[in-house]
């Protein structure tokens, strides 16, 4: 690798939009400097990516004055004022990378290979398992009809079931899938399982399908060893997937590492930001299409994609899976149901339009909202222990088998959330996206949320496999905007009784003193940077993560939008507030707690 | 820089379209280049793979694994009809014979020694591919399908449900303001393909699918009513394989909203001629729009000059003041106007938010600013 990287340009090709970044080493530091965009050309009448990863280039070219190309050859290395020492780029062109995982048992092995896959960032399209209920003729029909990119074949541990393993196999070469890009090509399978199977397997898939063979990812039911066939899952990305897309050979003769997926990339950024801090985090990525979750518990990385939760393409079905009285209950005014499903699938149909009126923003808002919460619930249900591990409990935990008990998730625990995606970033006001991710993760004692200013997470997830230092320099300068701190309760009591008193003190020693009831909200001004210590006392039975009545004292650092301390109890429960107040006054009031939207006509009734 | 409009709806009387016609696995490709074929004859045909079945003839016989082969009485590749034994223990006391039937009609697939399981594969399925458009064939694919060209009035829906179908055009409305009514469709309309005013409620999509109408097309639907034909609520808009006997083509876009008066006008003008329509929708990267086709037969071409047509391949070129455009978001929704300025400056909207804007004059001479990702151009 480039052993002096002082100019680095990376790009990511999205599916509609090839996004390209230049950073650049200033002093002792690496900042991003220029940014430059273009539609992304992978689709007729051009078909090849690079055209778009050209156009994107030339407009940094344009606004930064570096010359990057000679002709269509990108200038290596960076002298002065012409070429750059290395080009990065990610990918997920074309839909993603899109794969169907298989194991022995659904919680145990399958759920490991699911988590591989979707860990190298890939979409799963489906999950099958010996016991999942499903016929083998079912089974066979949906791999056939799924022409997944690639095939991730798990099950066992090293000694343990063959035939289950052989089984799925043959389920696999009856089916004969072929790949959904490039006809003539055998499709990609890997086989990831007991070890003993692997010659049997082997007979099975090896003149069937392009078969790789790969460590046990669920070696001992103790142990996950998820790194190989992640690995694996990436070479084929390359070799199979990508080399077939159109322009993705040129394009990968460019670049100075491996293109990586795009979702793969923002985990990589997300660890990489853990692992500096030694922090738990939570990033979320709110497409038009999917939605991204990613999470770093104790160290143990998590990611979910929820393909069919978007702001524009999947809108309607964050609608069809919530259900419309969830929307309504965000609604600060009266509005028709059948009015706002027609709107909502207006955008479904031109999902490139941008709300005009305050009215079609706040709708927007309140599904951004449930698009977020679903997503982050489908993510705490997949990131949870092992499964199939024998554990000593005492007797009450026995009865205890509650999911939030397995999942990892421990919202008490959480330090940051990163939120990026456009409905975030581009929020009118940040205030708006404070709101929408303290509303739909419900985070716990203090957390700190920030946002990804211009989506480049996934450019430096890619820098940070070859220099972290450079990638989270630029992560935490360039690319965060920290929202604030948000201060919450545990849990929950009356609405409208008294349950905390807080003093903040400025670092300037200046002092402000506020009391909160059940139900309540409340924004102190905290600017970006600035320190101050909170001591918060809550009423007997209230908590903040210290135990019940216990005062928390803590020095907090604030944020564009302030610091906030969010009485409203976890869990959040409109319905119960709906009983005991107008809805659209509650949430008016939330409102105008965080200055979150201007004042208009129908605003000023309430 | 990425484009600041949405391109519009293609909208054009006379258009050269190249239909690719291909079959979803390798097959036989049965018409020549230079043949002219109607909408419903076939040009290529195939064979899907029959489904699989499996039988763990291990469990029903009461052997072990290693002995399946010897049990078997057929091999890989052999046919077999249903309720035939395909394998058999032999106990020296006979009354303890198992015998293990084929559950289909189909061939073996595979013998497996290790998870004690026969695979069975049921006869090839045939699939047939139509020309779809009346036209000719003006390339083949070996194996794979072909292309037929045409010369069509050509018309793209914004949304629509149900496949491929053609039927006589009949416009059933007075006005694009109208609302068609259960009343207003009649045994005539039986294998046609109508088109409605502003918007179509259940009732009279129930009767038109009671008559026998292959198609409607109509400038908008409620949601509700979608649902309601579906039977579930469309979460992605991905569509065209529904079995709901009908296709429904929307032009403008949920809710009432009348028809563009242009597409009316040419609709009308092609009334009584055979339409090829498809409801099939995708939006996502690379965007499939439904589509009206409306071939010219011989006589309606013949004398005529092609100079003036486009294809459908041609790209959008951009806005300008003049353009004619529709407005695709609230307020204002779905109201089509002139482009009077172009602001090359962000300008803050009602949301706070900074958007590169337009102005839009109504035909009323009334004027508008608006976002220029909520505008779509009327392309020709």
């Amino acid at each position: 690798m480039a052993e002096i990287l002082n100019v680095i340009v990376a790009t990511d090709c999205g599916s509609t939009t090839t996004k390209a970044i230049l950073i650049e080493k200033r002093g002792d530091e690496y900042r991003q400097t220029y940014r430059g965009e273009a539609p992304t050309t992978v689709e007729a009448p051009f078909e090849d990516v690079t055209r778009g990863v050209l156009n994107a280039f030339a407009e940094l070219e344009e606004l930064s004055g570096r010359k990057i190309l000679d002709g269509e050859k990108i200038i290596t290395p960076a002298q002065e004022n012409t070429g750059v020492d290395i080009y990065i780029s990610t990918s997920s062109a074309g839909g993603g990378l899109q794969m169907m995982v298989a194991g022995a048992v659904k919680t145990m092995s399958a759920q490991s290979a699911q988590k591989a896959a979707l860990g190298a960032g890939a979409i799963v399209m489906d999950v099958i398992a010996s016991n999942d209920k499903r016929l083998p003729h079912e089974k066979i029909e949906r791999i056939r009809d799924l022409r997944p990119d690639m095939i991730l074949l798990s099950g066992g541990t090293d000694g343990g079931t063959v035939s289950h393993v052989v089984e799925l196999a043959e389920f696999i070469g009856a089916a004969n899938p072929r790949p959904r890009l490039g006809m003539t090509f055998q499709l990609p399978v890997i086989y990831a399982g007991n070890k003993e199977a692997r010659d049997r397997v082997s007979d099975v898939l090896k003149d069937k399908t392009a078969l790789r063979i790969t460590d046990n990812l669920r070696p001992l039911l103790e142990m996950e060893n998820l790194g190989p066939a992640r690995l694996e899952i990436q070479n084929l990305f390359l070799e199979h997937v990508m080399a077939h897309a159109p322009g993705y050979k040129k394009l990968m003769s460019w670049t100075g590492v491996p293109i990586m997926p795009t979702p793969g990339a923002v985990g990589e950024m997300i660890q990489a930001i853990a692992r500096k801090d030694n922090i738990n985090v939570v990033g979320v990525d709110i497409g038009g299409a999917t939605t991204d979750v990613f999470s770093v518990f104790d160290g143990i990385f998590n990611r979910t994609v929820s393909a069919n939760f978007g702001m524009s393409y999947s809108i309607s079905n964050v609608i069809a899976e919530t259900g419309i009285e969830n929307i309504i209950r965000w609604l600060p005014f009266e509005i028709d149901e059948a009015d706002i499903r027609n709107r909502i699938k207006n955008k479904m149909i031109r999902p490139t339009t941008i709300p005009q009126l305050l009215e079609d923003l706040i709708l927007e808002h309140a599904i951004a909202r449930e698009a977020l919460r679903l997503s982050f619930v489908q993510h705490k249900a997949l990131a949870v222990g092992l499964k199939g591990v024998q554990k000593l409990k005492d007797m009450s935990e026995s009865f205890d088998r509650v999911t939030e008990e397995e999942t990892l998730i421990k919202m008490n625990n959480l330090d940051l959330i990163v939120g990026s995606g456009g409905v975030l970033s581009h929020a009118p006001r940040r205030s708006q996206a404070m709101m929408m991710m303290i509303d739909a993760f419900q985070p716990q004692g203090i957390t700190m949320i920030a946002v990804d200013s211009i989506f480049m997470m996934p450019h430096l997830g890619v820098l940070s496999t070859i220099n972290e230092k450079a990638a989270t320099e630029v992560f935490e300068k360039d690319c965060l905007i920290y929202l604030g701190p948000c201060v919450s309760l545990t849990n929950s009591g009356k609405f409208g009784s008294h349950c905390l008193d807080c003093v903040i003190t400025y670092s300037d020693g200046k002092r402000t003193e506020d009391s909160l009831s059940l139900g309540e909200i409340k924004v102190f001004e905290l600017k970006e940077g600035e320190k101050a210590k909170v001591e918060i006392s809550p009423a007997n039975k209230f908590d903040l993560g210290e135990g019940k009545g216990k005062e928390l004292v803590k020095e907090v650092v604030g944020g564009v939008v302030g610091l906030v301390i969010d009485a409203r109890g976890r869990p959040l429960n409109l319905d119960g507030i709906k009983g005991k107040e107008p809805m659209e006054k509650v949430l008016s009031e939330w409102n105008n707690a965080f200055d979150a939207y201007p004042t208009l006509p129908f605003y000023e009734k309430l | 820089m990425t484009h600041a409009y949405t391109p519009g709806l293609r909208l054009s009387e006379k258009l050269q379209i190249r239909k690719n016609r291909n079959l979803p696995l390798p097959g036989d490709v049965i018409v020549k280049k230079g043949d002219t074929v109607k909408s419903d004859d076939i040009v290529a045909r195939t064979n899907l793979p029959g489904k699989v079945h499996s039988v763990n003839v291990v469990n029903r016989l009461a052997i072990l694994p290693t002995d399946l082969r010897k049990n078997m009485l057929k091999k890989e590749g052999d046919s077999v009809v249903k309720d035939e034994p395909i394998a058999e223990t032999s106990p020296f006391i006979k009354m303890f014979k198992s015998i293990c039937l084929s559950p289909i009609t189909g061939i073996i697939e595979s013998i497996s020694d290790i998870t004690g399981q026969v695979l069975l594969r049921e006869p090839p399925k045939p699939v047939q591919i139509t020309a779809y458009v009346d036209g000719k064939v003006v390339e083949t694919i070996e194996k794979e399908g072909v292309v037929i060209e045409t010369s069509a009035t050509f018309i793209q829906g914004i949304f629509g449900i149900g496949g491929e179908t053609t039927g006589e055009l009949q416009i059933i409305v007075n006005s694009p303001d109208d609302i068609v009514k259960p009343d207003d469709i009649n045994e005539t309309h039986r294998g046609k393909i109508i088109a409605c005013g502003s918007i179509i409620y259940s009732d009279a999509i129930k009767k038109a699918i009671d008559t026998g109408v292959k198609g409607i097309v109509v400038g908008g639907i409620r949601d509700k009513e979608i649902n309601e034909l579906l039977g579930y609520d469309l979460g992605v808009a991905i569509t065209g394989s529904e079995d709901i006997n009908i296709t429904i083509i929307i032009t403008e876009g949920f809710g009432q909203i009348g028809m563009a008066q242009k597409t009316f006008d040419m609709l009308k003008k092609r009334e009584g001629s055979v339409a090829s329509i498809n409801g099939a929708t995708q939006i996502r990267a690379g965007v499939v729009r439904p589509e009206i086709i409306i071939p010219y037969d011989d006589e309606e071409t013949s004398g005529k000059s092609d100079k003036n047509e486009s294809t459908a391949d041609e790209e959008s070129a951009g806005i300008s003041i003049g353009d004619q455009v529709r407005i695709i978001r609230n307020p204002n929704f779905g109201v089509l106007g002139k482009v009077k300025d172009l602001p090359s400056e962000l300008q803050t909207i009602e949301t706070e938010a900074m958007a590169r804007v337009l102005e839009v004059e109504f035909p009323d001479g009334q004027t508008a600013i608006v976002p220029r990702a909520n505008i779509e151009a009327i392309e020709e």
